[in-house]
């Protein structure tokens, strides 16, 4: 078991940020605009980073796939803690039209390559929202996935996994090497102290294309268009129960 | 989309809007295209830009939450501290050697900057570690270094600069408190007062009185001490309730017969004076940081309200009358940034920066009264409100033109450094 893990981080517009469509609705602005490490993607980095403390993993490899910038977003995991990163450059139109589909095939590339035990998604990014990326990873390399993981332990050659579904809880123990992703309640990630931002700077970071690993990054899919959710209707307010029943009944809605 | 931190929202403070900011807008550009050198930069390198992101999400996280409650109890935010000392957010000064990490003014004022942004008051408690640090930083011997810095390292300890009395703050050279040398120690009587971290610190810088002679020149009268907090004889006074940043502890200490070993003298005896002066040339720039750090976030709270606020049928920002009070408040922002950026980079780069530090200093310190008397007025009555953020940076903001050196000392400095170069 070669005892490393590859985490990939997603460089998305940040949370915090109020998104607005381009004008010419092919899009969201992007230029000039706050981006962050994809929320997800921080808690699957502390996780990896929590793995290697326990010493149950040796090495945390941060893979991010996009532009320059994307080195800015390696360089928040390795502050965090990882030990070396790799930069997969994507940039203009192909950027445009990365997905899960083609991440998918990067990352199981590059798993084959670095001889990973285990990849550490986040379930999904906060600007697509696809929470398919983990899931066609593991597809790709035939290996088990543990999805929307809120509790992750190692057992030997195996990973016990406690899942947030739909019902509740769902407890299963995979096989590795595997791919897990991870949900909200996972961990709360550390803040990358300053020395340790000081140290990331000698951390090594890689970069390659994505021809370098025999990846076809065409899409699939093409965007028609983009525009704005429909702008909320005010409400009314009414007096009693009886108008608010009467209301609905008038809306069709009882 | 998942909302995340929902401290973040009940905040009330959005990222969005720092985006126009000077040293934000550095931070978004590419930092993948290199410009070709024009010899002059306002772009952050990437660390820079890494620390300031540290800072600024400690700031809006860990410490905008709790600003208010700390502000009504007066009670002294350690928690918070603790924290800061264990990201490696304060005592940057400290040199590598003595377990500091030995950042540049530059950088500490950058982070500075975003902590003040947070809460001035306990931004103020950790900028009194750096003040109380610096002469020990630029004067101490390596065993005082080792002995003095390096316990601030390994705990998260305060310290205190005690210089300023009931009877003399601005006169330095007034000041009162006795040293007198008693075979290998010297026995201290006097009285300090308005002490940062005073009931706090586990070490303080003391400056006292060696040479009685009145005719001594002040280059040669005082002495400048460290003295640890728990000597026999130190008494500290009860915590001052103040109009604002009152979460941080301020106090008189009394001096009873304190008795100091001379390993503790800074240099020599007599040369206190100028190791007490030199070290403002170092603080000065971050305080005019933390000043601007409170004149941004005074300046961000006005706009997010300014447009939400209706009246007359449209947002408030829409009427001239404040859109035109904002431009000047973004004005005076963006001016007290460069001003202390320039002001650190001078020292950075090994030149005596004390024009520069003065002018930021007095300005920022003016501006950040003016910018957050402005937000108050943006605001309207809701202003006036303990509900609302604003009265606080009001309240919080007059210190800025008294400590560190009052706003008219600054200008004295200021016409005597600027006359100094019109003469050459």
């Amino acid at each position: 078991m070669s005892g490393r893990v590859l985490v990939g981080v997603k460089r998305v517009i940040d949370y915090a940020v109020k998104i607005r469509v381009k004008p010419d609705n092919t899009g969201v602005v992007t230029d000039g605009v706050k981006h962050s490490m994809n929320p997800f993607c921080e808690i699957a980095v502390e996780e990896a980073v929590k793995l290697k403390e326990k010493k149950l993993i040796k090495e945390v490899v941060a893979v991010s796939c996009g532009p320059q910038q994307s080195q800015e977003t390696i360089r928040t995991a390795l502050a965090m803690g990882a030990d070396r990163g790799i930069h997969v450059e994507v940039s203009g139109k192909d950027y445009e039209n990365l997905g899960p589909l083609q991440v998918s095939k990067i990352l199981a590339a590059l798993a084959k390559k670095e001889d990973a035990q285990l990849i550490l998604l986040g379930k999904q990014a906060i600007d697509d929202d696809c929470n398919q990326t983990g899931q066609m990873t593991a597809a790709l390399l035939d290996w088990p996935q543990g999805t929307f993981a809120s509790e992750v332990s190692l057992e030997g050659d195996k990973i016990n996994l406690v899942r947030e579904i739909d019902g509740g809880l769902e407890h299963i123990k995979i096989n590795t090497p595997a791919v897990v992703t991870a949900d909200l309640r996972l961990n709360t990630p550390r803040y990358a102290t300053l020395p340790n931002i000081m140290k990331a700077k000698k951390k090594k970071i890689a970069t390659m294309k994505p021809a370098d690993l025999g990846v076809d990054l065409t899409s699939r899919l093409e965007v028609l268009k983009v525009e704005e959710p429909p702008q909320r209707q005010a409400g009314m307010k009414v007096e009693t129960v009886e108008d608010l029943v009467g209301k609905l009944k008038e809306a069709g809605r009882i | 989309m998942l909302i995340f931190h929902t401290q973040m929202l009940r905040a009330g403070v959005r990222c969005g809007i720092r985006l126009q900011s000077s040293a934000t807008a550095s931070a978004i550009a590419s930092s993948s295209s290199p410009a070709p050198s024009l010899g002059f930069s306002f772009e952050l390198n990437d660390q820079q830009k890494e620390f300031q992101q540290l800072a600024r999400k400690f700031a809006r996280e860990e410490i905008i939450p709790v600003a208010p409650t700390y502000d009504k109890s007066g009670e002294y935010p350690f928690p918070i501290i603790k924290k800061a000392w264990e990201l490696g957010l304060i005592n940057g000064h400290i040199p590598q050697e003595y377990g500091g990490m030995g950042l540049s003014s530059f950088d500490t004022c950058l982070i500075t900057e975003e902590l003040a942004y947070g809460c001035t008051g306990v931004q103020t408690a950790i900028e009194a570690n750096s003040l109380g640090q610096m002469p020990v930083i630029i004067a101490g011997s390596d065993a005082q270094k080792k002995k003095y810095l390096g316990r601030m390292t390994e705990e998260p300890l305060m310290c205190a600069y005690c210089v300023t009395e009931p009877g003399a703050g601005s006169d330095v050279a007034g000041i009162k408190t006795r040293a007198v040398k008693m075979g290998d120690e010297y026995v201290v009587n006097g009285q300090k007062m308005w002490i940062t971290n005073g009931g706090k610190a586990n070490w303080y810088f003391l400056l006292a009185r060696t040479n009685p002679d009145p005719k001594c020149p002040a280059s040669k009268a005082f002495t400048g001490f460290i003295v640890d907090a728990d000597s026999p004889g130190v008494q500290v006074g009860r915590k001052e309730m103040n109009m604002g940043q009152r979460c941080s502890d301020t106090r008189g200490i009394t001096f009873e017969d304190v008795r100091i070993p001379k390993e503790n003298v800074l240099i020599a005896e007599g040369a206190g004076f100028k190791i007490a002066m030199g070290a403002f040339d170092n603080t000065r720039p971050p305080v005019a940081a933390g000043a601007t750090g409170l004149a941004q976030r005074a300046l961000d709270e006005a706009t997010n309200y300014a447009m939400e606020r209706k009246t007359f049928g449209k947002v408030i920002a829409e009427h001239q009358a404040v859109s035109f009070l904002l431009a000047e408040m973004a004005m005076k922002v963006e001016l007290a940034r460069l001003a202390y950026q320039r002001a650190a980079w001078e020292v950075d780069q090994g030149r005596k920066n004390t024009y520069y530090a003065s002018i930021a200093k007095a300005f920022a310190g003016d501006i950040a009264n003016q910018v957050a008397s402005d937000a108050v007025q943006i605001f309207g009555g809701n202003g006036f409100n303990s509900e609302y953020p604003v009265e606080k940076l009001m309240r919080d903001a007059k210190i800025y033109q008294i400590y560190e050196g009052t706003a008219q000392i600054q200008r004295l400095i200021i016409a005597r450094e600027h006359l100094g170069r019109s003469k050459k």
